[in-house]
């Protein structure tokens, strides 16, 4: 055989760190109590992403006490909750740098400059995709198609903020006024800025 | 053009999202008003005779799958709004969603009444946090004005919605995946039969429809099926937002008629290539179609027509490349999608995927070989119909749809041992030079 047995890459599995002792501080514990009450009362497993998040926002990532504390507000065992958590991308069970830039690498990026995106802030940052800078500032990660290929390159921040149209030749730039700034310095979404500007912005035509 | 917009007329003004707004300019909620008074079943046969098709990426007939939706069941039913937006080349849902938000509420209660459900879930993609935020926001004001909620205009209709934030997986967006998320499990498909209409949410009778679908339903219950039918070709009726990206002047969210050739799209409304270029080739309706070539751009961008065309029209996101895309690379992105998005559960797809991937990047890091044509041949069409979602062909489609029209740039990786188009917009190296 001289192809390489293909690696079962789904089924990747590490356990996720112990952490520290883990519980919702009272504010996330009363919008999660909050949050529940849009399913039926039977069907708490529909909020255990909303659960994650939280958690996630808490802690900056999730670690094996927050996925049993997850579980105990779901109720339901923890292999469940790390069952989801394995699988959707937006989770992380390793600490992040403040900042997280998500590069979208999919077509409609890529034929604007992505991979060169990519490669600059490699550059720049030092760390490759997938690393966080030894100051623990910013992790690299390379997604795939955000949901706004006509504002290429885009770059998602943590999971909440958006930076647009990021030419290769700006990334310099754009580090140092992250860093400068903070999330100041980010583009934001286009609808957001130029609509609420008021108007000139091009949601549609 | 005589085509007068209807679904985005007056996104660019500042506060078009607004629930002020949308009262006083967009004749806010009177669908809605009108449709209480109407029988749940002539709003069905109102939608069926209007022949919308779903907006998703299927285009099937929303009347039709609202039909299908159980009646006698003593079951609460769901309407789940698809705002997953996640195939590659489509971004025309979260304008709707962020600046003309009272639309899709008002036709989550419409499509609520007409199944006679109570519960619409919106199911957001994560990335989207700050689309949900406008959106909730405006959900809250349709609440304290009194048009979501208990006794709906004094109707006695309640309707709540909900929207669900997703966390990152393409996946999702399939329809029984969706509801398996929305569940509180991996986004992985269900078999079908039952379908969604018979046992969907928690079991229960549910229709599926994406935000653009729904988005239309107020329209036709205020200005009619004929209206509706009448603005594009026969069986491709209403408005139609179209999501242009890549090599051109003007990439954006086009709304028209699907009488619009795939030309005009590209030349008049997106201001035709960049730095003029040739255009090499065009992908018109998200990643998961195939390719079309320069001369089919005289089709008209509707469902049948692409279609007939060779292509599908799918979620409408036009991916336009220049003479600069090397084939090869582009199937080598787009594997890099599926095999990253493969939610694992037929090994066709899981493990396919992956074999195409590793097969390209050996090409296009000028290390393949002869056979490895043939071998990618045999891993796609064994991949296509083979697995549970339609997911799996569209995955092998990239490859089997380059190799068609572009074959002589696969064997010239072979021969030259390298990537004949390596344009200056691509990473300096390849990914997979070296790797073994
Ligand atoms: C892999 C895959 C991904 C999909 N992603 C989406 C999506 O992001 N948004 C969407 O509306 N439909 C998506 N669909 C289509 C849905 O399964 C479903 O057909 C659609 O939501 C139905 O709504 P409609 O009839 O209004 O189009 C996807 C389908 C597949 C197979
Ligand atoms: S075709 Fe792929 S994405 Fe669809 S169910 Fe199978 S493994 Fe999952
Ligand atoms: S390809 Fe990058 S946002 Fe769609």
């Amino acid at each position: 055989m001289e192809y390489a047995p293909a690696k079962f890459h789904k089924s990747a599995r590490t356990l996720p760190e112990p952490g520290e002792a883990f519980a919702f501080t009272p504010e996330n514990q009363a919008k999660f109590d909050a949050y529940v009450t849009r399913y039926p009362p039977d069907q708490r497993k529909s909020a255990i992403l909303y659960a994650l998040y939280l958690a996630q926002g808490q802690q900056g990532y999730l670690t094996r006490a927050a996925m049993q504390h997850v579980a105990q507000q779901i109720r339901c065992t923890p292999a469940e909750v790390e069952d989801v958590v394995s699988y959707y991308t937006m989770f992380f069970t390793k600490p992040v740098g403040k900042y997280v830039l998500n590069v979208c690498r999919t077509l409609s990026c890529a034929l604007l400059g992505a991979e060169r995106v990519t490669e600059e802030l490699s550059a720049v940052l030092g760390i490759k995709p997938g690393e966080t800078d030894p100051t623990g500032t910013f992790t690299l990660v390379e997604v795939e198609c955000l949901g706004a290929c006509d504002r290429a390159p885009v770059v998602m921040i943590n999971d909440t903020d958006w930076h647009e149209r990021l030419a290769p030749e700006h990334v310099r730039r754009f580090v140092e006024d992250l860093r400068a700034r903070g999330k100041a310095a980010l583009s934001g979404c286009h609808l957001h800025k130029e609509q609420g500007a008021g108007g000139g912005g091009q949601g549609a035509r | 053009m005589a085509y007068e917009r209807v679904l985005t007329k007056h996104v660019n003004e500042p506060h078009s999202y607004t629930l002020d707004f949308y009262l006083t300019q967009q004749r806010g909620y009177e669908a809605l008003r009108k449709a209480l008074t109407l029988d749940p079943n002539d709003i069905i046969e109102q939608v069926k005779a209007s022949g919308l098709r779903g907006r998703g990426g299927a285009g099937f007939p929303t009347g039709l799958k609202w039909q299908f939706v159980l009646k006698d069941t003593p079951k609460p039913k769901y309407i789940c709004c698809n705002a997953d937006e996640s195939e590659p080349g489509t971004f025309k849902d979260h304008v709707l969603m962020e600046r003309n938000p009272h639309l899709l509420i008002e036709g989550c209660a419409v499509a609520c009444y007409a199944i006679g459900a109570k519960v619409a879930y919106i199911y957001i993609r994560g990335e989207f946090y700050h689309v949900q935020q406008v959106l909730e926001a405006e959900i809250e004001n349709a609440y304290k004005a009194g048009y979501l909620g208990k006794n709906i205009f004094g109707s006695g209709f309640d309707c709540d919605v909900y929207v669900h934030r997703g966390a990152g997986a393409y996946e999702a967006g399939e329809e029984t995946a969706l509801i398996e998320s929305l569940e509180g499990k991996r986004a992985q498909p269900r078999i079908k039969p039952p379908f969604p209409a018979v046992a969907g949410l928690y079991q229960r009778p549910t229709a599926v429809n994406n935000v653009e679908t729904l988005c239309n339903v107020p329209l036709i219950v205020l200005y009619g099926s004929e209206w509706f039918a009448g603005l594009g070709p026969e069986k491709n009726g209403g408005p139609k937002l179209f999501c242009i990206s890549g090599h051109v002047k003007q990439p954006g969210v086009y709304e028209a008629s699907m009488h619009t050739t795939l030309r005009e799209l590209v030349f008049d409304y997106a201001g035709g290539m960049i730095d003029d270029r040739p255009l090499k080739a065009i992908i018109p309706g998200g990643s998961s179609v195939p390719l079309l070539l320069p001369d089919q751009l005289d089709t008209p961008a509707s469902f049948d027509a692409v279609q007939k065309a060779g292509s599908l029209l799918g979620s409408a996101g036009l991916i336009v490349m220049n003479d600069s895309v090397c084939m090869v690379w582009l199937a080598m992105n787009l594997l890099h999608f599926y095999r990253h998005e493969s939610c694992g559960k037929c090994t066709p797809c899981r493990e396919g995927t992956d074999w195409l991937f590793k097969l390209l990047g050996r090409l296009e890091a000028g290390e393949g070989r002869q056979k490895d044509l043939d071998l990618l041949y045999r891993v796609s069409n064994n991949i296509v119909g083979k697995t549970l979602c339609a997911f799996g062909d569209a995955a092998a489609t990239p490859v089997i749809s380059t190799m068609k029209l572009f074959r002589q740039e696969y064997e010239a990786h072979v021969r030259e041992g390298r990537c004949p188009l390596p344009a200056p917009w691509r990473a300096s190296r390849p990914l997979f030079a070296g790797a073994h």
